[in-house]
């Protein structure tokens, strides 16, 4: 499969002039309550060797016993690809020897998986780019294994079975990305489609999402494909992105000079940019795929699909479409405040609050996403601080017209450590706008008092004094004025106003 | 022969059984044999077929996603590891060579 | 008085029911039983005489109540060594006991010991265990039969009042013949698999021995049933005594089918005898005898020694000195340690078939190999369907000779595959099958032969059971103690 013309993107330099094509096989470790074969918590971060049982350890008269939340979480992803699924598929063996393999086989799916197909948007709203899927089955994780860091280093290599028997989803797309850039977008996307639907945190440096990416570059418009290259150990999506870099650069650069690429696998070190090839196995892998016995085909029912519909939550394009005709907002929020689930779930909720939807907009997107950043806050965090209902209350302030501009900004920064009520904050600090308008009087007369040549100007017609003398009152009163009724009130004054 | 030993060396390895050379040529033997035997199953007119790999129509249901205290402690996980350090399941190093 | 140790386990948990106290003296007598015996015939390997001496004490009801058995060493024990007759497993003390062993322990039952067995569950014959052969009770010079060899010995000569084996390929039911015995390979499905060590895990059951068909009947009643540890068992696997006839009676008006086009050649004469004896007596007891056509067995043992060797491979690929059981001290780098301590941990028949099994699936050799066999699979399940349409159950020998000699059979491994030419194909079909002991030879060794029925038939094949059992009748004909 190729991409459209449109996107296709070469390697910078205009005398090699290659095609990157590029396939990105995804792990995403399911946020379940248990493991995919067993009961064992499915918990990061426990003491090693501590979530274990005969099936997850691989004790002999061990048998697995298939988890259905994790049947659901892929049926959910395949509804949200818009992919097939297929309503009997079978769990098949993969075979092969390493420590952290309590079986020394996988229990994964091989010919018959349950999704296949589908696609992942990695455009803009207006402006698709669907990226074909290959297929999406379950699998269960291997244990860790900690390697001696060096040469001569500790004299073992040290197993902790917690994470074995984890589940997981492979998705792998066709080899259809056609630069490192869509490769990020691609994983970019997966990851806020895979966090909205609530099947994972996603989180690459946890290891919640893996990537593999295949890389291999042809000629353009050349139909068949090139020899192609793994690149493993990406643990980030930037590490992906620069890794697929150096990768296409060192592929072209053999290729320039007129040689062949090798199948091998690569390592890629996203600290000194640098690809190393791992050492090429003297043994293949022959995975002697078979069906597994233990564990009956997997049928998927209706029921089991109705429902999987049913737990689906809104899709971010959906709920950018809504945020922009249901609340107004306009295009640029409705897509910023998507990007991120949990930042557009605590949008919705200080709008059920009672703020304007602009405002919190401006809120959210303005002073909180500066603050969260200097601080490293969560969503989380920031809504232990600004719970929705405090949000909305500072929101309503500009609204009710009594703190604005870069004083509301104080009072958010104030908020930040005095737990008091926005408003009450405001006025201990002298920050509330005067909008008063009998309060107000007798200081525009003063200021006009003051100030009289500008005011018989205006009078007569010179329309500039009245933005000096506007800003005369605004000093006046420390900039407290509420801007419109000052205007009005100083028009009032100069014998023009309602 | 239906298998030679250069090919039950290759089987070997691949299911990480050290066998010795005489080993070989004796399984290679006694394989071969088997393997004979078995080939009469293509005179059975088989290809139309659907292979059979799950004798029952009816299954009990999956399981329900909770999570169940894990039924053996790490100490009684190691007591059986020939090699451990207490926390660990320990295995002679691996090292990945790598080749810039 | 009949000694403890004759009696049935029904007789027995009838007595600890009424008096609990009974329930030590029982034990013991068992106990003495094997002091008497296993010298000569080496049945068992752990024995858990502190851990059974305590459940007799503890034994009040219960269907099973304070009834001594012992448990073939594939079975997960907890606290008790587990070795599946192997190298590899020495030492391994499982931390959980299988299903089956857990719902016969609710019953009352008491663990006494683990039985010898083929490495694995990998052989006829029990001579491939790493722990010293069987032997044969009825005459120590031959094979009990395998693998569950020291289950049957077990039973047989009143060391236990019943015991688990398991079956693959006929390892219940070929023992059980070889030692007068009941043997039952139940439906795929119906025992929980859980704790059974894996051998070919869409064939494997565990099985039955005892020596009537009301006790089997018994102790399968306490076994059936689904089990949430293992998504193999059938939901409708229960089975209930409640109305099950076992009289001489049971059987009028069933009918059995004799596939005499299969027995034609190559049997035993002394087996084929023993077959129209069997016929004749299941005529007196008022059950039809009618002529069926099978299809000849041999490509049966072709797909079984493909699906399970295949299978198998991938099983036994844990067992790697990486957690648990024997680790070579001599490994300096992980592959050595894989292949030194697998390729010292296992016998020669574990290694041929793990080989076997892992050429069957390798790449290129699959389809000409393990995937046939599938479709062979499916072929033997149609045609014994179709032998099964209008009787009963079939009735045939379970093996097609008397127990042949220690060492007559151990240096020719087809012609030991061969041995479970007939009674393979209820294995692949996933159909029950039930040995009930027959006639011995002129030389005094037991002849049994064997009843096939349709998936969840265990009733009708005890009804049938019961009637042959009635039919023939007469005392045991208990194995005499060597002087």
């Amino acid at each position: 499969m190729s991409a459209p013309a449109a996107s296709r993107s070469q390697v910078g330099n205009p005398v090699s002039a290659w095609e990157p094509v590029i396939g990105l096989e995804v792990h995403i470790q399911l946020r379940t309550e248990s493991k995919m074969f067993c009961s064992c918590a499915n918990r990061f971060g426990a003491e090693p060797n501590t979530l274990l049982c005969p099936v997850c350890l691989g004790l002999p008269g061990s048998l697995p016993v298939l988890n259905e939340r994790a049947v659901g979480s892929v049926l959910r992803l395949a509804l949200a690809l818009g992919a097939e699924v297929h309503r009997r598929s079978i769990f098949a063996r993969k075979n092969y020897f390493y420590p952290d393999m309590p079986k020394n086989y996988q229990i994964s799916q091989y010919d018959e998986p349950v999704v296949t197909g589908g696609t992942l948007d990695i455009g803009e709203r207006g402006a698709p780019r669907l990226v074909p899927i290959h297929r999406c089955h379950l699998e269960e994780d291997t244990g860790k294994s900690f390697h001696p860091e060096k040469q001569g280093d500790r004299r073992e290599t040290r197993l902790d079975f917690n994470r074995a028997g984890v589940p997981l989803i492979e998705m792998v797309s066709e080899p259809a990305l056609a630069s490192s850039d869509e490769a990020y977008r691609y994983l970019t996307r997966l990851r806020q489609l895979v966090r909205v639907l609530g099947i994972t945190d996603g989180d690459m440096e946890k290891g919640s999402l893996r990537c593999d990416a295949n890389v291999s570059l042809r000629r353009p418009g050349a139909k068949e494909l090139g020899t192609k290259t793994e690149i493993k150990n990406l643990n980030s999506i930037r590490a992906v992105e620069r890794g697929i870099e150096a990768e296409i650069r060192r592929q072209a650069a053999i290729l320039d000079a007129g040689g062949r690429v090798e199948q091998c696998t690569l390592l890629y070190d996203v600290d000194h940019d640098a690809l190393a090839v791992m050492r090429s196995k003297e043994f293949a892998h022959d995975y002697r795929y078979f069906p597994e016995p233990d564990l009956p085909p997997l049928l998927v029912s209706d029921a089991a699909l109705e429902t999987a519909r049913r737990e689906l939550p809104e899709l971010p394009a959906a709920r950018a479409e809504r945020f922009e005709t249901a609340l107004g907002l306009p295009a640029y929020d409705a897509d910023v405040l998507t990007a991120d689930y949990e930042v557009a779930g605590y949008f919705e909720r200080v709008v059920a609050a009672g703020a304007e939807p602009k405002a919190a907009s401006n809120w959210i997107m303005g002073e909180v996403a500066r603050v969260s950043k200097e601080r490293g806050w969560s969503v989380a965090d920031v809504e232990k601080t600004f719970p929705p209902a405090r949000l909305a209350a500072l929101a309503d302030l500009g609204k009710r017209g009594l703190v604005s501009g870069n004083l509301a900004k104080e009072v958010f920064a104030a908020m930040l450590d005095d737990a008091g009520e926005p408003e009450a904050i405001a006025r201990a600090r002298g920050l509330v706008q005067e909008s008063d308008p009998e309060a107000l009087r007798p200081l525009v007369r003063q200021v006009l008092a003051e100030n009289a040549g500008p005011a018989e100007e205006f009078r007569a017609g010179k329309e500039k004094a009245f933005g000096f003398l506007l800003g005369q009152l605004m000093r006046a009163t420390g900039g407290k004025a509420n801007p419109q009724i000052a205007r009005d009130l100083l028009r009032q004054e100069l014998g023009q106003g309602p | 022969m239906a298998i030679d030993k250069d090919t039950v060396r290759h089987v070997a390895l691949l299911a990480r059984l050290e066998l010795s050379e005489e080993e070989l040529e004796r399984y290679a033997r006694e394989l071969s044999a088997v393997l004979d035997y078995v080939t009469q199953l293509r005179d059975l007119g088989l290809a139309e077929e659907e292979p059979l790999a799950y004798v029952n129509d009816a299954f009990p249901p999956a399981r329900e996603d909770r999570a169940r205290p894990s039924p053996i402690s790490r100490a009684e996980a190691l007591s059986q590891a020939p090699a451990s350090d207490g926390t660990y399941f320990l295995v002679p190093p691996v090292v990945e060579y790598l080749e810039p | 008085m009949t000694p403890h140790w004759k009696k049935s386990a029904g007789a027995i948990a009838r007595e600890v029911a009424a008096q609990p106290g009974t329930a030590s003296a029982v034990l013991e007598a068992h106990l003495e039983r094997i002091s008497a015996w296993d010298p000569s015939v080496h049945a068992l390997l752990a024995r858990d005489e502190q851990g059974a001496r305590a459940k007799a004490k503890a034994a009040r009801g219960g269907p099973l109540a304070g009834v001594p058995f012992v448990a073939k060493d594939n079975l997960c024990t907890r606290g008790v060594p587990t070795t599946c007759g192997s190298k590899i497993l020495e030492p391994y003390v499982p931390p959980y006991d299988a299903t089956v062993i857990a719902r016969l322990a609710a019953a009352g039952a008491v663990l006494v010991a683990k039985a010898n067995c083929d490495e694995f569950a990998m052989g006829s014959s029990t001579e491939n265990s790493a722990f010293g052969t069987s032997r044969n009770p009825y005459d120590l010079t031959r094979v009990p039969g395998g693998s569950s060899g020291g289950s049957a010995v077990a039973t047989a000569t009143g060391m236990a009042a019943f015991a688990l084996g398991s079956e693959t390929g006929g390892s219940v039911r070929q023992p059980a013949s070889f030692t007068n015995l009941v043997g039952l390979k139940p439906t795929y499905g119906r025992l929980s698999r859980y704790g059974l060590v894996a051998f070919g895990s869409s064939l494997d059951q565990i099985g039955i021995f005892a020596r009537t068909v009301a006790d089997c009947a018994l102790v399968f009643a306490v076994a059936a049933g689904p089990d949430e540890n293992d998504m193999t068992t059938r939901p409708d696997g229960a089975f209930s005594l409640d109305g099950l006839d076992l009289s001489p009676g049971a059987g009028k008006g069933l009918t059995v089918g004799v596939p005499r086009n299969i027995l034609k050649e190559g049997l035993d004469p002394e087996v084929a005898a023993a077959q129209v004896a069997a016929e004749e007596a299941l005529g007196r007891a008022g059950v039809r005898v009618k002529e069926v056509h099978l299809v000849p067995p041999a490509a049966c043992v072709a797909t079984y020694y493909l699906i399970a060797t295949a299978e198998a491979s991938s099983n036994l690929a844990r067992f790697d000195g990486v957690r648990y059981g024997y680790r070579a001290s001599d490994a300096t780098d992980l592959l050595a340690l894989y292949t030194k301590t697998r390729g010292r941990g296992f016998g020669p028949e574990v290694t041929r078939r793990i080989l076997l099994g892992t050429f069957a699936l390798s790449a290129g050799y699959y389809d000409a190999y393990y995937r046939l066999a599938l479709q062979a699979r499916r072929r033997i399940r149609e045609d014994l369907a179709a032998a099964l349409d209008g009787v009963d159950a079939l009735l045939l020998p379970t093996s097609p000779t008397p127990p042949f000699a220690i060492g007559e059979k151990a240096q020719d491994p087809l012609a030991m595959y061969l041995s479970d030419i007939f009674t393979i194909g209820a294995n692949l079909a996933g159909v029950p099958a039930l040995n009930v002991p027959c006639s011995f030879t002129g030389s005094g060794l037991p002849i049994g032969v064997q009843l096939v029925g349709a998936a969840a038939a265990e009733g009708t094949l005890f009804r049938l059971g019961a009637a042959l059992e009635g039919a023939i009748g007469g005392e045991r004909r208990w194995p005499e103690l060597p002087s």
